[in-house]
């Protein structure tokens, strides 16, 4: 591949602090319209390498290399502190200038354009995801990090949001690192998988990760199996991509 | 007309307002009140550094406060207090040396009610000079920084992940702090000018819901509380900063209202 598709490379990198690695070895590379996901049990450096990525630490192990500043990021948690009024319409604008259009399709997109007036502690947990992921598309990214993103959305628009990140992913021709628990819905949109443990224990194409033995014992036989599943599923739900997003409307 | 003292201050006094609207709205939104108290604190001794050295006073408070940002910074980072606990370590500290410093300088005439809660009387033609270019510069760096300062309000990472550097506009907002307290300690006082920066803010968020209202009616807020409150000093012969301050609080109370008829709704 040209080494000017490669939005961000990340080499060896890895974290010491208080005297343990929260993470190491970490070998990542993500492209452009590449989807990369990073899956692994609690406490593994989902998170941490994420972070990483985005350069949120001063002092790490390794190397990070970004070709790219339009990078859009989704944190796992925010809480916006009640002293302060903000309507999601201000939410928008955060890091970034964008037209009324720009701000309405976004929203649009994720559901959530009749929201746009309100106050962003009123939502409800999957309002507030749905509103975090328009932000970050809006400015049209070339790079996307995604951690966690549809926590707390119900299970329909789960499924509506990932197949939304693909598009996305497609449209805009940009990078996206992904982190998520919901391993059955997430592999069929994904194209690389990293499974990490503390370290990388396992990484390939979704099928090659489910059917790797790395895997099996950090997640079990049965997840290996919904994998399959989902991976015979896959077609149905990326033919029928536009259609969800309708739904969502 | 500069003359007239009651001018002065009413000049000196809106160019105030108008700097610790929008920097209280930060104060407040970040949770930075007992910072501002502590750096204001160590203006007491700025003024007397400056007296005994005789240098400019607005320039020694504005040294002083920000080495003692850059002390506090230092401190959370290397020891294991709490970051309240160093505040009132270091705000009680230099509050307490400055006072012993005036101890020693007997020989000096100097109105210690007046650092502490402000002296409109004293304040010349000088002062308003230093109020307004100081304060217009720092509305100019705020509305430079302002983006980039309330996403990292908003959310640090966040902003720091999408290129908004927060911490270099953490320091420089930091800057300001101390500059508006620099330039705002004759006017009001020590102990009383995080009550000028807070009150009126905590009107303003009982009556907004976007930041920008807020900051709006933040600004109102200040510019009242001044005007009432030194129209007040005048008439009834009050100390012109705890004038100030009480009428900021009658506004909060009178805003209070309008958040319980809000509830009933």
């Amino acid at each position: 591949m040209n080494d000017s598709e490669t939005l961000i490379r990340l080499t060896n990198a890895g974290i010491f602090k208080n005297k343990k690695w929260l993470v190491r070895d970490v070998d990542l590379e993500i492209k452009r319209g590449q989807i990369v996901t990073l899956i692994g049990p609690n406490g593994s450096g989902k998170t941490t390498t994420a972070k990483i990525a985005l350069g949120l630490y001063k002092t790490i192990s390794g190397r990070v290399e970004r070709n790219t500043t339009k990078i859009s990021y989704v944190p796992q948690k925010v809480s916006i502190d009640w002293t302060l009024p903000l309507r999601v319409a201000d939410f928008m604008v955060l890091t970034q200038n964008l037209k009324v259009d720009d701000i309405d399709s976004a929203l649009n997109l994720t559901g959530v354009q009749h929201l746009k007036d309100s106050n962003l502690r009123d939502l409800s947990g999957g309002e507030f995801q749905r509103v975090l992921l328009a932000r970050a598309i809006a400015k049209k990214p070339e790079l996307l990090v995604l951690d966690e993103p549809v926590q707390g959305v119900d299970f329909t628009g789960e499924v509506a949001l990932y197949s939304l990140i693909k598009t996305i992913s497609e449209n805009l021709n940009c990078g996206i690192l992904l982190i998520s628990h919901d391993l059955h819905v997430v592999m069929s949109a994904t194209d690389y998988v990293v499974c990490l443990n503390g370290h990388v224990c396992c990484c390939g194409t979704p099928r090659d990760v489910a059917e790797s033995n790395p895997y099996k014992q950090l997640f079990g036989e049965k997840s290996a199996k919904l994998l399959s599943i989902y991976e015979h599923n896959h077609d149905h739900i990326h033919s029928s991509d536009g259609n969800i997003i309708k739904e969502v409307e | 007309m500069l003359d007239d003292f009651i001018v002065r201050a009413i000049i000196a006094g809106i160019g105030i307002a108008l700097v610790t609207g929008p920097l209280g709205c930060f104060v407040v939104w970040r949770r930075l009140s007992f910072f501002g108290d502590t750096l204001a604190h160590s203006a007491l001794l700025g003024v007397l550094i400056s007296i005994t050295l005789d240098i400019n006073v607005s320039l020694t408070i504005f040294v002083v406060a920000s080495l003692v940002a850059i002390l506090l910074l230092r401190l959370e980072r290397t020891t294991n207090l709490a970051g309240d606990s160093l505040l009132g370590l270091i705000s009680h500290s230099s509050l307490a040396i400055g006072l012993v410093i005036l101890g020693f300088l007997s020989f000096i005439r100097f109105d210690v009610m007046g650092v502490l809660f402000g002296d409109i009387l004293s304040v010349n033609s000088n002062d308003l000079l230093v109020i307004w270019i100081g304060g217009a510069l720092i509305l100019v760096v705020l509305s430079y920084i302002w983006k980039p300062l309330f996403a990292s309000t908003v959310n640090y990472e966040l902003a720091e992940a999408e290129g908004m550097k927060p911490e270099r506009v953490n320091a420089i907002f930091t800057i300001l702090l101390a500059a508006l307290i620099a330039i705002s300690i004759k006017m009001i006082g020590v102990l009383l000018i995080t009550g000028l920066l807070i009150i009126p803010t905590a009107m303003a968020r009982n009556l907004s819901d976007n930041p920008r209202q807020m900051v709006i009616l933040s600004i109102i807020g200040g510019l009242l509380s001044v005007l009432i409150g030194l129209y007040a000093s005048f008439e009834i012969n009050t100390s012109s900063g705890p004038s100030i301050v009480v009428v900021a609080l009658i506004l909060f109370i009178l805003s209070l209202m309008r958040i319980r008829k809000k509830n009933y709704e």
